[in-house]
């Protein structure tokens, strides 16, 4: 990219020093900041927060699934409850903490470490940084939508406390929550908790894609048409509508969920007329966007990366961005494939098939431009170029399996067994995951200004890799062979790939402490990153900027002549 | 069985059908795309690092491969839809006797004959046991897990967490219709047996159906398949695929004794 010359001195000189003095310190730089760096990095903060503990909670069901039997969670349950841990009452609460931990896991995964990490912080920090703004457009609602984070987590953590179904603690009803499980299945207010915790991380999310989409449709630096803007932005701009059109679906279905549990409606009570799997439409005209919205910022992430270390253009840009588009658009017609077996007729079956399958085409779009990039590139093998490649590689897998589950005569043998868990795993936690990592490996000199450890960066992403891949593989044998999903016990015949599995996740939690022992080490080293550590490759505008970049940016706004701006 | 890969063996012509569309067709497909893939990216990393490539290419753009890489997943996917279409209309069409099914044959328009349901049960999940009803009988009984004292003193050759005290028992070679719901105070629960092809929720309210007709005699195992609380995974499915003989002694013994135990001492000890 050819950015006129001008802009690193105004960038780095000018800006800094005029904008210094405005500059707040201390805690109110954070908690009243409405400057999109400082959210961005705060939301990443947030969610490795919450990716911990989430981790730990899988951890414990991991561990649980090692034998069979059940060795843990009565201990666990006997503990927080204060019970005689071999009775039979400590026993009963360890099987409902179980499934508390399924449903805590996946709800913190999804909403708070996943989102928050992508959406929240790479998209705010980068997103304005790539279309040249000195901002987004609402700096407060970005603000506001930050801080309803935090009371969304606590209160889905308070949930864990209360009571849910009659004298156990918290919410075990998935994270897809479904009634009658989540209304009279569990009467107690922790259901209430959850409900309401998803309302505010709904409200959040809203209030973020609302800005980035004004953001990005109103403040590109001049001559950054849509067509030349980084794919980045598009994953972004295509992310934040997923968001605003499939959330209020979700704040609907579970408002409703909250006036069949405390006001008497009967919505999805079969007894008031109304009907359990109405939720499910409606959960999953959310749900099967979601996903994509999990997924599609990675994309873009992915495509700056491969491009970078290549050290060549992006291979079919506009395939590149109408392929996400077509993935967003396609994403809001397919939700029916979740529920194959809740009884939908023949037809809409077949349809369900047909357009779930019809999304592999615009995926594949995507996974052979990407290796079209790196085609003839001439590419160094940094750490973030391998993540990137774990990417493209671990998605592939997941998205295959994706094909088969989207037959619903196939997806007849395997819905609700592991080898869905796998799927979503290899899609998602190896998918997103991996490409949170490549980002973060990719821009943590941009953003902090100090290089991390080359070493320890590799080292870590080979232990998460053998990690992540002994987790999630052996469970397709596991699906195959008929384990059903959210067990707490299995029969005896499909321990060996539970125990493999068991050992991938004693692995991953190696390469998560190699992981912080890497920042830790990268924090007390502090070798100065310079503006762009990556060389010509990296043609985008945060590039153009220090190392971190100033506390305002692009006061002059940089001016895009290139014919390729991407 | 001990770490096994593969779905479970099949007896019935719809678990055929299963079986031979995802590993004749899915694991093939998907299994050439993952390695193409994986091909792709070695030989990037071998040809195209920065030692062995200095200068980067400068293309961005190459029409035909864009088309070619758009067209043939399309073709594949067609290719998979075909039989898939089939598997699946099969399994939501109960039979009437003069509908052929596929069977392990998937790509034929319907070779096998499968008589007319001839039977009805009906499978009510509850928290958590499942209730079965022989519809035309209008004979019911509960169907609980064994724990692990119990099974071990009744029936120690049955699996752990599998093993149940009344198993349904059904015909053999017989089309059997299975209508499926749950306590309409309840929750949502699944009724699958893998080894039938057979997956369908118990959803309060509603009453799904499905069928499945064994050719072989023995006992077949399913586990609810969504999730209903706390003991989600204790209550097991267990069918018993007995002889015509023995069914209608079975039937008759229903009868006569008025409850599940005097039919079941009609067959033999499971042990």
């Amino acid at each position: 990219m050819a950015t006129t010359t001008h802009l690193e001195a105004h960038a780095t000189g000018h800006d800094a020093a005029s904008h210094d003095a405005h500059t707040p310190t201390g805690w109110r730089r954070w908690v009243y900041s409405t400057n999109h760096k400082d959210i961005g990095v705060m939301y990443l903060i947030f969610a490795i927060i919450a990716g911990i503990l989430g981790g730990l909670l899988s951890g414990a069901m991991r561990l649980e699934l090692q034998e069979p039997g059940i060795q843990i969670f009565h201990g666990l349950a006997a503990m927080a409850y204060g019970m005689d841990p071999a009775g039979g009452e400590a026993l009963d609460a360890g099987k409902h903490m179980y499934n508390v931990f399924t449903t805590a896991h996946a709800l913190i995964m999804i909403f708070f470490m996943v989102m928050p990490a992508t959406m929240g912080g790479f998209a705010n920090y980068f997103a304005p940084l790539m279309i040249g703004a000195p901002d987004t457009a609402f700096p407060r609602i970005n603000n506001i939508a930050f801080w309803l984070l935090p009371p969304a987590f606590i209160l889905l953590l308070m949930s864990m406390f209360f009571e849910g179904p009659a004298g156990a603690l918290g919410t075990g009803g998935g994270w897809t929550i479904y009634p009658p499980l989540s209304t009279s299945g569990q009467p107690g207010p922790a259901m209430d908790f959850a409900i309401l915790s998803l309302h505010v991380a709904g409200i959040s999310s809203i209030l973020g894609s609302i800005n980035l989409i004004t953001t990005i449709f109103n403040m590109r630096a001049p001559g950054m048409t849509l067509h030349k803007m980084p794919l980045f932005a598009w994953s972004v701009l295509v992310t934040a509508f997923l968001l605003l059109l499939a959330l209020p679906v979700l704040a609907g279905g579970i408002t409703m969920l909250l006036t069949d549990r405390n006001f008497g409606t009967t919505f999805f009570a079969p007894e008031g007329g109304g009907d359990p799997v109405l939720f499910q439409h409606l959960f999953w005209f959310f749900g099967h966007p979601e996903v994509y919205i999990m997924i599609l910022p990675g994309f873009g992430i992915i495509s700056h990366i491969v491009s970078t270390f290549s050290r060549k253009p992006i291979f079919g840009y506009m395939a590149m961005a109408y392929a996400m588009v077509a993935i967003g658009f396609v994403g809001f017609v397919v939700w029916a494939h979740h529920m194959y077996t809740t009884g939908l007729s023949l037809d809409v079956q077949r349809y369900f098939v047909a357009a779930t399958m019809v999304i592999a085409v615009p995926t594949g779009v995507k996974i052979f431009s990407w290796i079209a990039t790196m085609w003839g590139g001439s590419i160094t093998f940094r750490t973030p170029m391998l993540w990137a490649i774990g990417f493209i590689f671990l998605f592939t897998v997941g998205g295959v399996t994706g094909v088969v589950l989207a037959n619903a005569g196939a997806d007849r043998a395997l819905h609700d067994t592991y080898y869905v868990v796998a799927h979503f795993h290899y899609v998602l936690s190896l998918g997103a995951v991996f490409s949170i990592f490549a980002g973060w490996y990719y821009w943590y000199p941009k953003m902090f200004g100090y290089m991390y450890s080359e070493f320890l960066g590799k080292v870590h992403f080979w232990t998460m890799f053998i990690g992540v891949n002994l987790v999630f593989f052996p469970q397709h044998f596991l699906g195959l062979a008929g384990m059903p999903r959210r067990y707490i016990d299995y029969p005896d015949a499909f321990a060996l790939w539970n125990r493999v599995s068991s050992i991938g996740y004693y692995i991953t939690f190696l390469s998560m402490l190699i992981f912080f022992y890497a920042m830790w080490e990268a924090a007390r080293k502090k070798r100065p990153a310079g503006d762009n550590p990556w060389g010509e490759g990296a043609t985008t505008l945060e590039w153009t900027l220090s190392s971190p970049p100033p506390f305002h940016q692009f006061s002059t706004l940089p001016k895009i002549d290139s014919t390729n701006a991407h | 069985m001990p770490g096994q890969y593969h779905l479970q063996p099949s007896v019935t012509v719809i678990m055929d059908s299963i079986v031979a569309f995802h590993d004749g067709i899915l694991m093939w497909s998907i299994t050439a795309i993952v390695v193409l893939v994986l091909a792709l990216l070695i030989v990037i990393v071998v040809r195209f690092n920065a030692k062995a490539n200095p200068v980067p290419a400068k293309f961005t753009h190459n029409t035909m491969v864009e088309i070619v890489w758009t067209v043939l997943p399309i073709i594949v996917l067609i290719i998979i839809a075909i039989p898939s279409f089939g598997v699946l209309a099969d399994q939501l069409t109960t039979p009437d006797g003069e509908r052929k099914y596929l069977g392990s044959n998937i790509f034929s328009f319907g070779e096998v004959e499968v008589p007319a349901a001839e039977m009805t049960v009906k499978a009510t999940g509850e928290q958590w046991y499942w209730n079965y009803e022989y519809v035309d009988q209008t004979k019911f009984f509960d169907s609980n897990m064994l724990q692990e004292p119990e099974r071990l003193a009744e029936k120690p050759g049955q699996p752990r967490l599998l093993a149940v005290d009344n198993e349904l028992v059904v015909p053999v070679d017989t089309t059997v219709r299975v209508q499926v719901t749950a306590s309409p105070t309840g929750v949502i629960h699944a009724f699958a047996v893998p080894s039938f092809g057979i997956k369908i929720d118990a959803v309060p309210g509603r009453l799904n159906e499905t069928w499945f007709n064994a050719r072989e005699t023995g006992i077949y195992y399913g586990q609810c398949s969504e999730l209903c609380g706390k003991d989600h995974a204790f209550m097991p499915i267990a069918v018993r695929v007995v002889t015509k003989e023995e069914f209608a002694a079975f039937m008759a013994g229903f009868e006569s004794g008025g409850d599940y135990a005097s039919a079941n001492a009609t067959l033999a000890a499971i042990q």
